[in-house]
């Protein structure tokens, strides 16, 4: 089976059934398997920000949303996740391409990489790195873990975990 | 008729409705005029109305009514295309357009110059996109209710702000009492 189609497999054994994304090459064959699933409504969104409204919306009308995005959206969505997410406790698995770390070819995606996880630090993001294949075996101990809690909660995939580009 | 008179106007219709509503004073002014557990009060965020709300008509089946604001939805623009993608026609978009960014000192929005909203919602590909006159607000609102078809209405009204107190309540109890009345069913 496929990372992706695992990586689906757990939203849907953790019951997300609202899944929002904003594309990103790493991820699209997992995005790819988000349209696919017939039990997950896909919801692309035009920014980060929307799509973190979008999945508090989801949440308070009774589904379990997730997000997959890039890493430049924590840059976008400060606000939203301290102002909403954090503020009403609302629960947001965000699966993130961690762009800009090693073989990464484009150089200015590492200009976001370093402040990363100094960003989800500094906002109390509980962060998870899958940088070996095999991590995402750990990602439905994750998703458990953030509908405990109540708080968005950070996966980084790197291009190491996927395989290089 | 400013924003606050129509928040009067139609609070009578809002309260059998769940209800998302706008940062600011939208939201003090619907919480002084008539407090629902049915109402979500967004205490940040400016913008995400329109998305929280569709996300909840996504999410189930009551009617949701988000009250956004024209500054708002200027700073959260891309929401129109998703609206119209993804039908949910219990859901209503009530804009309530005056032309300013009332919650800041009434500076001027675009959307009180060139830009017309409801023509911006319609070429995004909103199929019911109604525009109104500020007097009109609460019998277009009913009658898009009653409908039963996703609706976006642009009301238009003049610029000005009554005196209200900020909402002190605490945000996971407004989350909590706004699920509760998701799930609850009338008897």
């Amino acid at each position: 089976m496929s990372v992706s189609k695992k990586i689906v497999n757990d939203f849907v054994a953790n019951g997300i059934e609202f899944v929002t994304t904003v594309p990103c090459k790493q991820l699209g064959g997992v995005i790819a398997a988000v349209e696919k699933e017939p039990s997950i409504y896909h919801i692309p969104s035009n920014k980060e920000d929307e799509g973190m409204g979008l999945c508090a919306g989801a949440f308070m009308g009774g589904k379990r949303p997730a997000i997959i995005m890039q890493n430049t959206a924590i840059g976008v969505t400060v606000n939203t996740l301290v102002t909403l997410t954090q503020f009403y406790r609302m629960p947001l698995p965000m699966l993130i391409s961690y762009r800009g770390e090693l073989k990464e070819p484009v150089a200015c995606q590492v200009e976001m990489a370093v402040h990363t996880k100094a960003l989800l630090n500094q906002l109390n993001i509980p962060t998870y790195h899958f940088h070996q294949p095999g991590d995402e075996q750990e990602l439905d101990a994750i998703l458990k873990y953030t509908f405990m809690c109540n708080k968005p909660v950070a996966i980084l995939t790197d291009a190491t975990f996927w395989g290089g580009y | 008729m400013i924003r606050s008179e129509i928040i009067r106007d139609i609070a009578p219709i809002l309260r059998d409705q769940l209800v998302v509503c706008n940062i600011g004073l939208p939201s003090q002014e619907l919480h002084m005029i008539d407090d629902q557990a049915s109402t979500f009060y967004m205490l940040g965020t400016m913008g995400l109305s329109s998305s929280i709300g569709l996300g909840v008509a996504l999410a189930q089946q009551k009617t949701v009514i988000s009250i956004d604001g024209d500054g708002s939805v200027l700073t959260n623009l891309g929401t129109l295309p998703t609206i119209a993608n993804n039908v949910a026609d219990n859901f209503i978009l009530l804009i309530i357009d005056n032309g300013s960014y009332g919650s800041t000192g009434d500076q001027p929005t675009y959307a009180g110059k060139k830009t017309s909203l409801t023509a911006v919602a319609r070429a995004c590909g909103c199929e019911n996109v109604i525009e109104c006159h500020a007097e009109e607000t609460g019998v277009v609102l009913q009658a898009a209710i009653d409908s039963k078809v996703m609706t976006v209405i642009v009301a238009k009204c003049e610029s000005g702000n009554i005196k209200v107190p900020v909402i002190t309540k605490d945000p996971v109890v407004i989350r909590d009492r706004f699920m509760n009345e998701v799930v609850r069913t009338d008897e």
